[in-house]
């Protein structure tokens, strides 16, 4: 199996940092800002954005505008993959009724998780806006669905997979691929 | 997981698995939109052999939350030489293409031979069989303890077993399924289940079970018990001798008032009691129990709608229900 | 004419050659007119059919001193036919048919119905049980007397299915039996101790929540039965015994010299209550299966003498009445064509016994129990041809579907079995050769046909 990094620590960061001002640019500030991360990898990402948006707004409580927003039970392919056990869905204590929600992943492809996860929004409130950031856009979208805000656009092959490996997810020792470095992503070509 | 028949075959991962999950449906129970897509265009069957207009509406409740079009077979009656068989029944809700079917039945085994056989090829849970296993009723009472138990230790319930815990179950253990399928799942979450009972209500072979057995109710308490679980007794068990009087039962096993107050006595402060219901206040337990903060008989009764929601998705959910055991993370691929 | 057919079919001589007798020796038999001719070395065929029967055993033919054969009345489950078929090719040549058919073998005209069906199919030698209890109701004596005195000429008398409970009842059978020399065979079974039994009642039964069927049940009326046999001074053959503690108790009435035998069945020599943990009713039974222990118990007592027979229990269930609930489905199980090749995996392979045990425990104890003149006689010139061979190196898968029995309730079903019955002489006739069904001894036609309703 070949791989290829496409991005290191230091341009993961990197990319944080500018979606982090963007976020901040695109909301004319940090009023009713929710930052909801789709698990696994898309809650620390929205974790480490909104310490981004507290380190350049002095007046935002980082832990205080983030959420994670479960999709599973929202899916559509439920039937065609191995079950799924939930991960807990947790908003912050506002809520997001009106607020202006930035949901946060890893990967956009499809688009379908987006899609589950407009749904499983809707269940617990109306934002006022929502808008998608995601770290890697790697095309080949089968919904009408884009990100406002993205880390890097990576043209791939359907053939390749794209592995975001964060510290908080998969540093763990038993977790999928322990003992492979952490903060990089990688494109595996599976040929 | 391919079916729910007992809890004497649930892995502990499993059983985590279960009551983990479970924890997420009970968060949708808590939102004001108490529905979640999961299920939609899948059939539930509840095929009830015998009346528990209780569990037949705490598992269409679980099936409607998670949007299963939920078809209710009162079967009751149509035993012996009357009406359908099993098997024409079985073949019956397979022709019109139940997903799962949700069986109580008064004869032990009956959900086993739904699954074992070709009848019909769908997820069967045992929804309580004769006097055999009841095993969504012992996932709801560990989901209870477990958060009791994880409340006190102020640690999150999610992951956890139930290491430690003292746990005893007093009443007609011979005739109850509630009995046999919270022994062994407790087991499994290593708790330390003790049985209490008259012996004419014990069965022969009780010896085996991985739990302790006494017939004094106040020396189990006495020895310190952080959930008390009442079982219930029916009057008529008089009639067959196995035990003289509902009175002198009550006063023996029964959970009185007297071991109300015994268990602050004993300083017993976070000791619940549990009833999986329906109570026969009086007998088994006196209603001042029932009613007392320590009881978790309501909040046993939210939690079986969660498990079941739990159970139903996790069994329905899978890539054509096949290895849908396989615990190996899966990769996103659809992101 | 009838004198002429009969004649006709079995006028056939078989030269069986080198077979080894009982298991011994290996030597010649020669089947002539419905006897053994002679038994030697090299002896001439004289224009008999040769069997070349090396590495093949001899044996008398097999006799069930219990099985249901359902007809009159439940046709659907087993016919006359169809159970001697079975019996045949399972190496018997004598089966005697229980009493609880619909109606039930309680009068002269019914067992002679049954004698008339049996020789009409002509497989083997049908002998009829008679109900010792008017419709086993267990309250009056049916008409021993007349069902002894028929053409049925009945020795055995059971209610078995149902226990004679009622004490007085039991001595009063057992007393007037003495009378014709018959026996009573008890379904030891305490009804109030098994009232809605399920399974053996123990550690499994605990587990599955099925209600118990507890070993006191059977072993209180066999100690009260072996005392009341010794007070009357009869005769009392106990039927499928279960239990290690049944073993026991019959142990110590032989050594008191109590008139008793008792029977064992196959599967319980093999099978224990670990196979209900399936909740598959092909292993409910009646006794229930018990534990390794009661297994192990019976079959040291088969082999040193306390059992004395095998008996099948033989017991076809039409489909339906398994496809269902445990607590729903009938109990029994067919055993006819499985009988000598489980006694031989658990007894002959295990080194409890060797054939001429067996041939003792399937053959010669039952003929005795049933009073049967030619059955179960030593394999000597001039005794009747009733021979069996049995290649004990064979082995074979049991699939129920290729049963003659109609029953599909075989509880080996699937398993691999030792020893497979090549050929069935009865009364000097082949109903088996090469394994397979042959033709059916024809009886002459006075012996079949005095019944007053035959069938057409």
């Amino acid at each position: 199996m070949l791989t290829r990094v496409v991005l290191n620590q230091a341009d993961i960061d990197r990319a944080l940092t500018r979606i982090a001002h963007e976020i901040l640019e695109a909301n004319k500030g940090s009023q009713d800002l929710v930052l909801l991360g789709i698990p696994r990898r898309g809650y620390p990402l929205a974790v480490r954005l909104a310490a981004k948006i507290a380190a350049a707004d002095p007046a935002v409580d980082a832990a205080a505008i983030v959420g994670q927003l479960d999709v599973t039970m929202f899916r559509d392919d439920l039937s065609h993959q191995p079950t799924r056990p939930p991960y807990p869905t947790q908003l912050p204590r506002t809520g997001i009724d009106n607020k202006v929600v930035v949901l946060v992943d890893d990967v956009l492809y499809s688009g379908r998780t987006i899609r589950a996860a407009l749904d499983a929004m809707i269940d617990l409130g109306r934002p006022r806006i929502v808008r998608l950031a995601v770290l890697i856009d790697r095309g080949h979208r089968e919904l009408p669905i884009r990100a406002d805000h993205v880390g890097k656009n990576l043209p791939t092959s359907s053939a390749e997979k794209v592995r975001v490996r964060l510290e908080e997810t998969d540093s763990a020792a038993g977790g999928e691929n322990s003992g492979a470095p952490v903060n990089e992503v990688v494109i595996e070509a599976t040929a | 997981m391919r079916h729910l028949l007992s809890t004497e075959d649930l892995s502990l991962a499993n059983a985590v698995r279960i009551l983990d999950t479970a924890e997420e449906m009970a968060a949708v129970g808590e939102r004001e939109v108490k529905k979640l897509p999961a299920l939609r265009g899948r059939t539930v069957v509840n095929l009830f052999f015998e009346d528990s207009t209780r569990t037949r509406i705490s598992f269409e409740a679980a099936a409607k939350r998670l949007s299963a079009d939920v078809i209710n077979f009162a079967a009751k009656g149509s035993s012996v030489s009357k009406g359908e068989s099993l098997k024409d029944t079985a073949q019956t809700l397979a022709a019109m293409g139940a997903d799962a079917v949700v069986i109580r039945h008064w004869a032990s085994g009956a959900p086993h031979r739904l699954a074992a056989t070709d009848w019909i090829d769908a997820a069967v849970i045992n929804a309580g069989d004769g006097t055999h296993e009841h095993p969504t009723q012992a996932l709801l009472d560990a989901f209870t303890m477990r958060r009791h138990w994880s409340q006190l230790a102020g640690t999150a319930s999610a992951g956890a077993d139930l290491k430690g815990m003292r746990v005893a179950i007093a009443g007609d253990v011979l005739h109850s399924r509630v009995a046999r399928s919270n022994v062994w799942l407790l087991r499994t979450l290593g708790a330390e289940v003790t049985l209490v009972a008259p012996p004419t209500l014990l069965p022969i072979g009780v010896e085996k079970w991985p739990c302790a057995v006494s017939f004094d109710l106040d020396e189990t308490m006495a020895q310190g018990v952080d959930a008390m679980m009442m079982l219930r007794v029916q009057g008529e068990r008089m009639n067959a001798s196995f035990f003289p009087t509902t009175r002198e039962y009550s006063r023996r096993w029964g959970f009185d008032d007297n071991r109300l107050r015994a268990l602050d006595t004993l300083g017993l402060k976070d000791t619940i009691i549990m009833h999986p219901g329906p109570m026969n206040r009086g007998l088994e337990i006196s209603s001042a129990a029932a009613d007392s903060p320590r009881s978790t008989v309501l909040a046993q009764v939210r939690n079986g709608v969660s498990i079941r929601m739990a159970a139903l998705y996790l069994l329905l959910s899978g890539e054509t229900r096949e290895q849908a055991t396989s615990t190996a993370a899966y990769s996103k691929e659809s992101h | 004419m009838a004198e002429q057919q009969q004649h006709a079919s079995t006028s056939g001589a078989y030269l069986i050659r080198g077979a080894a007798i009982l298991g011994g020796a290996a030597e010649d038999l020669l089947i002539r007119d419905g006897v053994i001719a002679a038994r030697g070395q090299n002896l001439s065929a004289d224009g008999a059919t040769i069997i070349e029967a090396a590495g093949l055993v001899a044996l008398p033919g097999m006799v069930d001193i219990h099985t249901h054969l359902r007809e009159p009345g439940r046709e659907d489950a087993e016919t006359v036919e169809t159970g001697t078929r079975a019996a045949a090719l399972g190496g018997y040549t004598a089966v005697h048919a229980m009493a609880n058919s619909t109606p039930v073998a309680d009068t002269a005209g019914v067992v002679e119905q049954v004698l008339t069906l049996g020789r009409t199919a002509g497989w083997v030698d049908v002998r009829p049980v008679g109900a010792v209890t008017v419709g086993l109701a267990g309250e009056q004596l049916a008409e021993l007397g007349a069902m002894a005195d028929s053409r049925a000429r009945v020795r055995v008398f059971s209610d078995d299915g149902i226990c004679v409970h009622d004490p007085v009842l039991m001595r009063r059978a057992l007393e007037y039996v003495k009378a014709f020399d018959g026996v009573v065979a008890q379904h030891a079974q305490e009804p109030r101790l098994t009232a809605g039994a399920q399974m053996n009642e123990g550690e499994v039964s605990a587990v599955l929540g099925l209600t118990g069927w507890p070993a006191v049940a059977e072993e209180s009326i066999i100690a009260r039965d072996v005392l009341l046999a010794q007070h009357v001074g009869s005769r009392l053959h106990v039927c499928h015994v279960s239990t290690a503690g049944s073993v026991e108790i019959i142990r110590w009435a032989k050594s008191r010299g109590v008139n008793v035998t008792a029977e064992v069945t196959p599967h319980h020599l093999w099978l224990t209550d670990e196979l209900a943990r399936s909740y598959d009713p092909v292993y409910k039974v009646n006794p229930p299966l018990r534990t390794d222990a009661d297994v192990q118990a019976l079959r040291a007592a088969l082999a040193d003498g306390t059992i004395d027979v095998v008996g099948t229990d033989h017991a076809p269930h039409p489909s339906e009445h398994k496809e269902c609930e445990w607590a729903q489905a009938a109990m029994g199980m067919t055993g006819l064509e499985t009988a000598l090749s489980v006694v031989q995996h658990t007894m002959i392979e295990t080194g409890l016994m060797g054939w001429e045990d067996f041939a003792r425990v399937t053959s010669t104890a039952p003929a005795a129990i049933g009073r049967l003149q030619d059955q179960g006689r030593p394999l000597e010139a001039g005794e009747p041809a009733n021979v069996i061979l049995v290649d004990p190196a064979a082995r074979w898968t049991v699939d129920p579907s290729k049963m003659a029995t109609m029953g599909r309730n075989s509880p080996f079903a699937g398993r691999e079995l030792p020893g497979r019955v090549v050929a069935t002489f009865f009364k000097g006739h082949p109903t088996v050769l090469d394994g397979k069904l042959n033709t059916p001894y024809r009886w002459p036609a006075d012996a079949v046909d005095a019944a007053p309703a035959g069938r057409p």
